[in-house]
């Protein structure tokens, strides 16, 4: 391999990473959400059948 | 849901602060490889990914068996987050290896046994999740998903021992490298440090990880288990 800058592969190595694990997190983060809400949900329509 | 744990709080800092030190010592700390440059740096963090990757699809190997052992679901919850971190982390492996691949090698792919197997690994674990969403009985679900993961699992041996087995490109940093490898490179004592911790910091990040997609799991389960109350 001859002697190249390769500043910008680094550079998009590491944006790729870290908008992976960006986009993992964010993605669990609003599952959880959304589960929370039809856990509510859920609980106020068995109080009510009760 | 259960209120989160203060032990979870820690790790989820713990977590936060070894990906910054990670990142210093890769981009900062380690000495910049001689002939490749800075594209080298990606190496730290391909490694770490790697790592978990692969040590998560064993995980959740071992956890299908028990869960086929005992039928307790909470082993099926341990394997799905398993699985569901590792290939998220995998991704990141290949990824950074095609980017690698590029100035080193002069192609971002090429279908060399390591890559094969990495994708093929991948692949699969992709398909576990396909293979899960198309079963609504929980039981049938979670005993498909136990065997799938446990054969699933015979790929993460196979895919870090192809380069020591087999004539190829793939570097090994860390022992014998074929004849016909290309990119490789003597590791420093700061290279070696920031592998390292790189290695350790990916370590608690997935713990982590692992442990917020169980708690993930335990909510799903009683969402399922209310809305059929609810149903009936």
């Amino acid at each position: 391999m001859e002697n190249v800058n390769t500043d910008g592969y680094m550079v998009a190595g590491y944006i790729v990473a870290f908008a992976t694990m960006g986009i993992y997190l964010l993605s669990m983060y609003l599952r959880s959400r959304n589960l929370k809400r039809d856990l509510e949900t859920y609980e106020s329509m068995d109080r009510e059948k009760k | 849901m259960q209120s989160k744990p203060i032990a979870l709080t820690i790790l989820d800092i713990l977590s936060a602060i070894g990906v910054i030190v990670a990142t210093y010592f890769a981009l900062v700390f380690a000495p910049t490889e001689a002939v490749m440059g800075n594209v080298q740096r990606v190496f730290y963090f391909h490694v770490g990914t790697a790592w978990v990757g692969l040590i998560g699809f064993v995980v959740a190997a071992v956890t299908g068996i028990i869960y086929l052992v005992t039928k307790d679901m909470r082993w099926d919850r341990v394997e799905v987050a398993a699985v569901e971190v590792s290939t998220m982390f995998f991704f990141i492996t290949i990824c950074l290896g095609s980017i690698w691949a590029r100035p080193a090698w002069n192609t971002w792919w090429t279908w060399d046994p390591r890559l094969t197997t990495a994708a093929v690994t991948e692949l699969i674990y992709i398909a576990y999740f396909m293979l899960r969403a198309g079963m609504e009985d929980p039981e049938k679900r979670a005993r498909f998903g136990a065997v799938y993961a446990l054969l699933g699992g015979l790929s993460a041996p196979i895919t870090f021992m192809v380069i020591r087995l087999f004539r190829t490109i793939h570097p090994v940093v860390i022992g014998n490298a074929s004849a016909a490898a290309q990119g490789g490179f003597d590791m420093t004592p700061n290279m070696l440090t920031a592998m390292f911790i790189a290695l350790g910091a990916f370590t608690v990040l997935f713990i982590d990880l692992m442990w917020h997609r169980i708690r993930m799991g335990n909510l799903e389960e009683k969402v399922e288990q209310l809305k059929l109350k609810v149903s009936m």
